[in-house]
């Protein structure tokens, strides 16, 4: 499985961009994705590849190399160890 | 500004209703007693014992947004964008930066984003959905078009959203009035929007029992104080108002369509659903104590006009109490009976259809009436729109619950030069 195409594809559907405006070097911020819209992102890549996202990677995913990293990890079963760390210093995704 | 306050007057109109997704088309359709009142197509309505709703017919979302847009914007939202679209276009304000913390919005909902509500509960409850769309709470929320329609026009001040069932966008547009009047704002949008036609709300109006059945003839189904009238239809749409302070309105010459001028706010205190005479006989003597009138200066009543049977021999009673003798000579009509309920947005698309009437010379139908009641025994336009001059009219708003708003406009009096 491809999981680079798969993320473009995913954030390319759910942000209703034109094809090719996503790329494995565009950011969130970049590509006017804002804290709610990440969370639909998230939801829509665990339906797609049928697993859980921990919140520690899902807090890490602010570009799409973000996000194809974090996801290839999870679905290979890697250490995450280092993203847990970074998690614990960082802000909740959402305020009020 | 004075111990009086200052005046208000309205210079934008908006309307997306099922008579009329614009106010020329909506009013044409009014005083051609065309009903909006059809079979319901946003879902099939065959389990239900009541199939007809005043819905807006061939609304497509993305012939008037962007796909992006829509997954933030409930109906209800989608409609009040629609209505404050063309209310700020009829205007022709241009709001400088500098006056944006003086621009005010004020849009009243009686049921919210139902819609998204509904397919979320039933995600939940019977697809065993464990989370629900990110954006299901910022689409649901009673103040949604509030908020999409300050970020649309960069407003800047006062703004809220008020509930108060069948009296909401009332409620609004007379918040929005004071604030203005009493130099909170210098502009305010101010309406409602409802947009509640679904299998859920529709069993829970058919319990009550308050709904016409008109299955076989929908146009027919709401025929408002007439002896053979069985309830209301519900409807959806929005309506919103550009209020503004006069002075500001005409340096900028804008085009006014009235001022308004009394807002009456009263609570019966007796019962949820059955109206009382009491509460909406002062409401509508405060609003004239407001704007210094007496009841014989008012020539055309849009009455609140549900078409139940118990509605309509109560406002009639309330009519007499406070009008006497000019009851009889008085101009009313219930809308209703074409545009159906359309719950919080009602008493917006009403004082639409009252401002237009006022500016025009020319009194909306009560449309579908049949035969005299002998307890409703005033002039309710039957059928047919009557020309005549009208020089101040009334928007009448009793809600469920016993919360009564009444508004009053009238032709601008020009200036003593």
């Amino acid at each position: 499985m491809d999981v680079a195409a798969k993320v473009v594809e995913v954030i390319t559907r759910e942000q209703h961009l034109p094809p090719g405006t996503v790329t494995l070097n565009s950011t969130f911020s970049e590509l006017g994705i804002d804290s709610l819209e990440g969370v639909n992102i998230l939801f829509a890549l665990e339906e797609e590849f049928k697993i859980d996202i921990p919140d520690a990677v899902a807090q890490n995913m602010k570009s799409v190399t973000q996000v194809v990293d974090g996801l290839t990890r999870v679905l290979e079963g890697k250490d995450i160890s280092d993203l847990v760390a970074i998690a614990k210093g960082s802000t909740p995704a959402a305020s009020h | 500004m004075g111990q009086n306050g200052r005046k208000v007057v309205i210079t934008g109109l908006g309307v997306f209703a099922s008579t009329g997704k614009e106010r020329e088309s909506f009013f044409t359709n009014l005083i051609n007693a065309r009903s909006g009142v059809r079979r319901i197509s946003q879902f099939d309505p065959s389990p239900l014992s009541v199939q007809i709703a005043a819905e807006v017919p061939d609304y497509n979302p993305t012939d008037h947004f962007q796909p992006k847009r829509l997954d933030l914007l409930d109906r209800f939202t989608q409609f009040a964008l629609l209505a404050a679209r063309e209310a700020m276009e009829s205007s022709g304000l241009e709001v400088q930066e500098e006056e944006r913390p003086r621009f005010g919005v004020v849009i009243g909902s009686g049921m919210g984003g139902v819609q998204t509500f509904e397919s979320g509960c039933f995600n939940v409850y019977a697809r065993g959905a464990t989370r629900l769309h990110p954006f299901t709470i910022p689409k649901v929320m009673h103040n949604a078009p509030t908020s999409q329609i300050s970020m649309e026009y960069g407003a800047q001040g006062p703004s809220f959203s008020t509930s108060t069932a069948c009296s909401s966008s009332a409620h609004a547009i007379g918040a929005a009035f004071h604030l203005i009047k009493y130099g909170q704002a210098d502009m305010v949008l101010a309406g409602g929007s409802d947009t509640p036609i679904t299998m859920s709300m529709m069993r829970s109006w058919e319990s009550v029992r308050v709904l016409a059945n008109g299955n076989g003839n929908p146009a027919s189904a709401c025929r408002p104080f007439s002896a053979d009238r069985e309830g209301f239809v519900m409807g959806e749409g929005a309506g919103i108002l550009l209020l503004e302070e006069y002075e500001r309105a005409r340096r900028r010459g804008a085009n006014i369509f009235a001022e308004i001028c009394g807002l009456g706010m009263t609570s019966d205190a007796t019962h949820i659903t059955q109206p009382s005479v009491d509460g909406p006989a002062r409401a509508i003597r405060l609003t004239l104590e407001e704007g210094e009138m007496r009841p014989d200066e008012v020539d055309y009543i849009n009455a609140h006009g549900t078409g139940t049977p118990l509605n309509d021999v109560t406002e009639t009673e309330v009519i007499k109490r406070v009008f006497g003798e000019h009851a009889r000579r008085v101009a009313i009509s219930s809308t209703k009976s074409m545009h159906g309920h359309a719950m919080g947005a009602t008493g917006a698309i009403e004082l639409v259809a009252t401002v237009m009437a006022l500016e025009r010379g020319v009194v909306p139908p009560t449309a579908n009436y049949t035969r005299p009641d002998p307890q409703c025994d005033l002039d309710y336009v039957p059928n047919q729109a009557q020309e005549r001059p009208l020089r101040a009219a009334i928007s009448n708003s009793f809600a469920f619950g016993g919360l009564n708003a009444v508004l009053l406009v009238r032709r601008l009096k020009s200036d003593p030069m």
